[in-house]
């Protein structure tokens, strides 16, 4: 008998193992719209399995606790069951003897705060008050429904441009989005099932690439009506786009030189080129679109003086106002707002940051704009200041990775604390309070000041990135209902004005800060209502024929990441640093993609929406 | 047209047609018992799997492509062993009492089972159960559901409604009514067509046989049955009978064997209903008219007439109006329904005739409907004896000299006009309850006088058939003379939404004819929208009219309707009658009891307040 020996893993436990990563990966691809009282009861099974059966609470407690839960579901159970399962899930936090029996007991008793009307339904009536919602993941993820496994299927088939036809019978910024779309789509992927999700937003991109030109679709007989943008974004250019097929005439105001919004004024060239952006503009224009850049929508042109000449009006004004941190010093010489900074930059107006020591202050998707903008500006050094810790950033990952790539330094788990001023009013620090991570709140993990010293970040520029705001006091002036500093518009984007009718509004300037895609979704559902209000029923539709379903396509394969540019070099440029997939790559991944238009519950409530 | 090998066959296939079709093109067939062409493709079931070659799992026949070269085994090993595992899953939580069962040997799932040869279940039967009012016209049997989606799919796709869906999701996902709803607070029309493609017996209409049992066995109730126009069409088809056997003499024989005293025809009520909804029309377009000229001629003003006018005949429609669209509840006809004038005339006229009081009569309808069911029930549809009983308290004061101090004294009645309906479905079981063999029995003649019933009368069972006779009798009434019969025959067929425009002596005049639900909403929307207007517009709640009603025979799989409307077309083309004005028991009727159409007693008896009664969310 040896004194000790090396563990190895027996063949049970390795597939266990590899099960545990099969379910967690099921879970998060988990459609929304599950019987809550039903998930709880399986969550709980699988708990009781873990328990190692030491203790009562635990061993015998958790499987009683399912009994009551199946009784509810079964709708045998009655209000008395729904006060046992609480009490017994109380005993259990608070007797058993480890994390295994009280986390497990602690999940019931979260189920029965968070959707205790669920088990009332159960027990009253006999039903569950959540339907599945979510037939085909992809497209009810999109805001804008965009016909994903269709174009995905076009892609795998070679037609690209009739895959671009295809996304814009929904989202007419195809290339934009093929680029910086935060693909909201891939989160539910059912490939995720099998492997990893089908990467959506290359494949977007590729058919971009590879298609050519694509001819955009022929307006209807002009109707004679006037329709008013206010804000040249993607919110705006949506609408636009559709009301114009649908043979209304638009004009767009904008407040800048240039259209695009945050596309051009929020995102910068690497990530966004321009030429790409203005060709897709430009196609968009030709349709016939008037555009009067330089205007501020306010005073003059009072909204009512616009709905006077046009017979109907679309607030799209999105959130362009930066937000103050409110510490001390931020009055100096040298602090900038990303909105400020972007801007600029947008307008090609580029600040020379060489031999500058910098601090972003943020940690969103603009905040590593911002600091990436800067060492492609020259800086000397960028550091990021945050709060949280940086897995808590809320930009995605691979920008912050981008980042910290090309030489930017994250100063996670630093609260900003004074912006310390030279002589001359210039920065010369910015002041940093160590935190120290504590208890999750809302699912957020809330950063507490440590005991640590305050920390000197000598620095030279700060740029400020912690959000935006809307500038809607204009508009409130002229009687738009303003909640909380957004719009108040309604669902259908109609905006119950005092003494004007026909105003809609979407977009970032009603939901806050917000994506480019949730802006195009609000184009569109503001188009077909403002086509509504106007007397007609146009319908956007596109004469694509998809392939056919492919049988073939459930083999085990992951996912093709997109590659970038060398990070040494891309640093160094405004250039585009995200890589297309090659044709091998896209034709590899379009084929992944499970069709849960055809199988599945798509075929039952899903299908497709051909027209709207 | 591409290639195919199918169980080691080589044959040709039509290009875009699924695996089902394309085998069954052959004479290949492959079990299915979810899926209904057009309908439910949606692959649940998993018994129409096929193996196809090149694919490591099996495919659904029924919503899967052929391609040039695809290899199918329908029967090989994996398949037969996938398909009977499938079965027994899904018996293992039904409820196989089929010895109870409305479906017993209408069945598709027996039917898969039995051919399969399951005869044991490997599994652990669990059965779920689910309450559900059992006095509602329409029953929903939880135990019985397998889950194929058909119900939600009628319901959504060819009706519109949207009454039943999914419920629940993983183990317990089943049908139940939607938005969580009870099925008496809903907005069901009640128009059957779940019932009819269900393929089991999960779904079935209230069971109302007893009654008429009940009323037969009384002696001091006189029973009087009558037949609706669709039923002669289809009743015999359970039965294996042909069409031109099972006429609708065979079923009043079968009738008559029962014990029903008198046997009459919904025919005549329903050029009854002719004389009233036409003549009502009439009076709308003449109004209208006078309104016109009265006007500054523009039309700008209009009159107070809204057209168009709807027909009033299905209650489905009416249900469907009153809880959909109730603003335009005033737009439907006041003329009650062929069956309630039926019920309404028998408790009065035919009472006074028969020289009874009317609480003696039993008034049973055979109806192609579950709505009807609902329509008899209507707490207002009691005129008949109503009527009847104040026209007594009359004589009786006048016979008095006016000297009666406890006027009032005849008991106020609540006495229905028709007391109980039975779809064709449930007589054809009373017929077999009875062990009468259809095949054996003779042709026998309705009872006179409320048995007869013209060609205008029999086509109500059929879409555009009631259009079609108003239209026949309008010409009529407007112009002095018949038109040639076949003169409108323009609103006829099977289409869902059909136009026609005729010039009624200088007036054109604009018509549309609408069957199944979903069509009428889109009419309506398209007539609420300003995209079209009519003067004059038949509704039927059921694809095809009643000759696909709800209450009809089911053969799983088929759309019958059309079939049977053709049966009514010719029993119209063969009756010597050809206009309600022509029936001799309708004048009759007149001349001696209602006086003329929109009379006094006209009205009470035969035109009914739409408000008088609330669908579920109705104001």
């Amino acid at each position: 008998m040896s004194r000790l020996s090396i563990i190895t893993g027996n063949k049970a436990q390795t597939t266990v193992e590899s099960l545990y990563k099969d379910l967690e990966r099921r879970i998060s691809a988990s459609p929304p719209g599950l019987c809550p009282v039903d998930l709880a009861s399986s969550f709980l099974k699988l708990c009781h399995s873990q328990s190692c059966g030491k203790c009562v609470p635990c061993r015998i407690g958790l499987g009683q606790l399912q009994d009551l839960l199946e009784m509810v579901l079964d709708g045998e159970g009655t209000l008395e069951t729904i006060d046992l399962i609480e009490k017994t899930a109380k005993n259990i936090f608070y007797s058993a003897d480890c994390a295994i029996g009280y986390e497990a007991a602690n999940m019931v008793l979260k189920g029965l705060r968070g959707f205790r009307d669920d088990f009332e339904e159960h027990v009253l009536r006999h039903r569950c008050k959540c339907e599945l919602y979510q037939p085909v993941p992809c497209v009810s993820q999109c805001p804008a429904g965009v016909d994903i496994p269709g174009y995905v299927a076009l892609v795998a088939d070679g037609r690209y441009g009739d895959a671009i036809r295809l996304i814009r019978k929904d989202n007419p910024l195809p290339a934009v989005c093929g680029l910086i779309c935060e693909h909201p789509c891939e989160v539910r992927c059912r490939r995720t099932l099998i492997d990893d999700p089908v990467n959506i937003r290359g494949l977007k991109r590729f058919a971009v690439d590879h298609a050519g030109d694509v001819p955009l679709p022929v307006p209807a007989a002009p109707t004679g009506k006037k329709v008013a943008v206010i804000g040249g974004g993607p919110g705006g250019l949506s609408a636009a786009y559709y009301l114009t097929l649908m043979g209304h005439q638009v004009t767009i105001f904008e407040q800048r030189k240039k259209l695009g919004g945050m596309l051009r004024y929020g995102i910068p060239n690497y990530r966004l080129p321009r030429e790409e952006l203005d060709r897709e503009i430009e196609q968009i224009l030709s349709l016939g679109i008037s555009v009067q850049t330089g205007v501020t929508v306010g005073e003059s042109p009072s909204i009512v003086d616009l709905r006077k000449e046009y017979d109907a009006v679309y607030i799209a004004i999105g959130a362009h106002t930066d937000r103050k941190i409110g510490i001390e010093g931020e009055d100096a010489k040298g602090v900038i707002s990303a909105v400020e900074l972007l801007r600029g930059i947008g307008d090609g107006e580029m600040p020379d940051f060489t031999g500058k020591s910098i601090v972003v202050i943020g940690g969103g998707n603009v905040a590593m704009d911002v600091a990436r903008s800067a060492v492609r500006l020259g800086a000397d050094r960028v550091r990021i200041a945050y709060r949280r810790r940086s897995v808590d950033m809320t930009a995605m990952p691979e920008e912050v990775e981008g980042a910290v790539e090309e030489g930017c330094e994250l100063l996670d788990l630093h609260a900003p604390l004074r912006i310390e001023k030279d002589a001359d009013g210039n920065v010369a620090a910015l002041w940093v309070q160590p935190q120290i991570i504590g208890p999750m709140k809302n699912g957020r993990p809330t950063p507490e000041n440590s005991s640590e010293e305050e920390v000197r970040l000598a620095c030279d520029i700060v740029l400020v990135a912690i959000g935006q705001g809307i500038d809607s006091r204009l508009f409130e002036k002229q009687g738009i209902p303003v909640k909380r500093g957004v719009i108040d518009a309604l669902n259908w984007s109609g905006v119950n004005a005092k003494d004007i009718t026909g105003v809609f509004a979407g977009g970032n300037c009603v939901t806050g800060p917000a994506t480019v895609i949730r802006a195009i979704a609000a184009g569109k559902v503001a188009a077909a209502n403002i086509d509504e209000f106007l007397g007609y029923r146009h319908l956007i539709s596109v004469d694509v024929e998809l392939p056919q379903v492919r049988l073939d396509d459930r083999k085990n394969c992951a996912r093709i990441n997109m590659k970038e540019r060398q990070a040494a070099d891309r640093a160094k440029d405004f250039e585009l640093v995200e890589c297309g997939m090659t044709c091998e790559e896209a034709n590899q991944e379009a084929r992944r993609c499970l069709r849960c238009d055809h199988f599945g519950y798509g075929s039952f409530k899903g299908g497709r929406t051909e027209q709207w | 047209m591409v290639n195919v090998t199918i169980n080691g066959k080589q044959y040709k296939a039509e290009e875009g047609s699924t695996i089902l079709d394309a085998a069954a093109s052959v004479g290949i067939y492959i079990p299915t018992l979810c899926y209904l062409k057009d309908i439910n493709n949606i692959g649940a079931c998993r018994v129409c799997m096929v193996e196809v070659e090149g694919c490591a799992k099996l495919v659904a026949a029924c919503n899967n492509q052929v391609w040039d070269g695809m290899v199918i085994h329908t029967n090989s090993p994996r398949v037969r062993e996938s398909r009977k595992n499938t079965v027994e899953l899904i018996l293992s939580q039904h409820d196989g009492e089929c010895s109870t069962c409305v479906r017993s040997g209408n069945c598709k799932l027996q039917t898969i089972a039995n051919d399969l040869g399951i005869v044991d279940l490997p599994f652990r039967k669990k059965v779920a159960k689910a309450e559900w009012p059992m006095k509602f016209p329409l029953i929903r049997d939880e135990g019985k559901c397998i889950k194929c989606m058909r119900c939600v799919q009628v319901c959504d796709k060819i009706q519109g409604l949207n009454i039943w869906d999914v419920s629940g999701t993983g183990s317990r996902t089943t049908v139940d009514v939607s938005r969580n709803r009870m099925i008496k607070e809903s907005d069901c029309a009640l128009c059957g067509q779940c019932i009819t493609h269900c393929p089991v017996g999960a779904l079935r209409e209230r069971d109302d046989i007893d009654r008429v049992l009940d009323a037969l066995a009384d002696p001091e109730k006189i029973t009087v049955v009558q037949v609706a126009p669709a039923v002669r069409a289809a009743w015999g088809e359970p039965f294996g009978l042909s069409r031109e056997f099972a006429t609708v003499k065979r079923l009043v024989a079968a009738l008559r064997q029962m014990g029903f005293d008198y046997i009459f025809d919904t025919n005549f009520s329903a050029d009854l209903t002719i004389m009233e909804e036409g003549s009502e029309f009439l009076e709308k377009l003449k109004r209208s008219a006078a309104a016109d000229a009265s006007s500054d001629g523009t039309g700008a003003q209009g009159s107070a007439e809204k057209f168009p006018l709807f027909t009033s005949c299905c209650p489905g429609w009416v249900r469907f109006l009153k809880s959909q669209y109730p603003d335009m509840v005033d737009q439907l006809s006041t003329a009650k329904s062929p069956q309630q004038m039926f019920g309404a005339v028998a408790k009065s006229y035919y009472a006074q005739l028969l020289g009874v009081d009317p609480s003696k009569i039993y008034c049973v309808s055979i109806m192609p409907c579950v709505a009807k069911k609902h329509e008899c029930a209507i707490p207002c549809m009691n005129d008949g004896a109503r009527v009847s009983r104040e026209e007594k308290e009359k004589d009786i004061l006048a016979q008095s000299g006016g000297n009666i101090s406890d006027a009032g004294w005849l008991e106020q009645t609540d006495i229905p006009d028709v007391d109980v309906v039975l779809t064709t479905r449930e007589v054809d079981r009373l017929i077999r309850a009875e062990q009468i063999r259809p095949a054996l029995l003779p042709e026998e003649e309705f009872d006179m006088p409320l048995g007869v019933g013209s060609g205008a009368g029999v086509i109500f069972g059929a879409t555009g058939g009631v259009m079609e006779a108003a239209l026949r009798s309008a010409y009529y009434l407007v112009t002095g003379r018949n038109p040639d019969p076949d003169a409108f025959k323009k609103v006829r067929g099977m289409e869902g939404w059909k136009e026609a425009e005729f010039n009624l002596a200088g007036t054109q005049l604009k018509v549309a004819v609408v069957s199944g639900l979903g069509n009428t909403r889109r009419l309506i929307e398209a007539l609420r929208r300003g995209e079209v207007s009519y003067h004059f517009v038949e509704v039927m709640a059921c694809p095809g009219g009643c000759a696909g009603g709800g209450g009809q025979p089911i053969r799983d799989g088929e759309e019958l309707a059309a079939e049977r409307g053709e049966v009514l077309y010719a029993l119209d083309k063969g009756n010597h009658l050809r206009y309600s004005h022509e029936n001799p028991a309708v004048k009759q009727c007149y001349q001696d009891y209602l006086g003329k159409p929109l009379s006094h007693r006209a009205h009470e008896l035969l035109h009914t307040d739409h408000h008088a009664w609330r669908m579920p969310g109705e104001e």
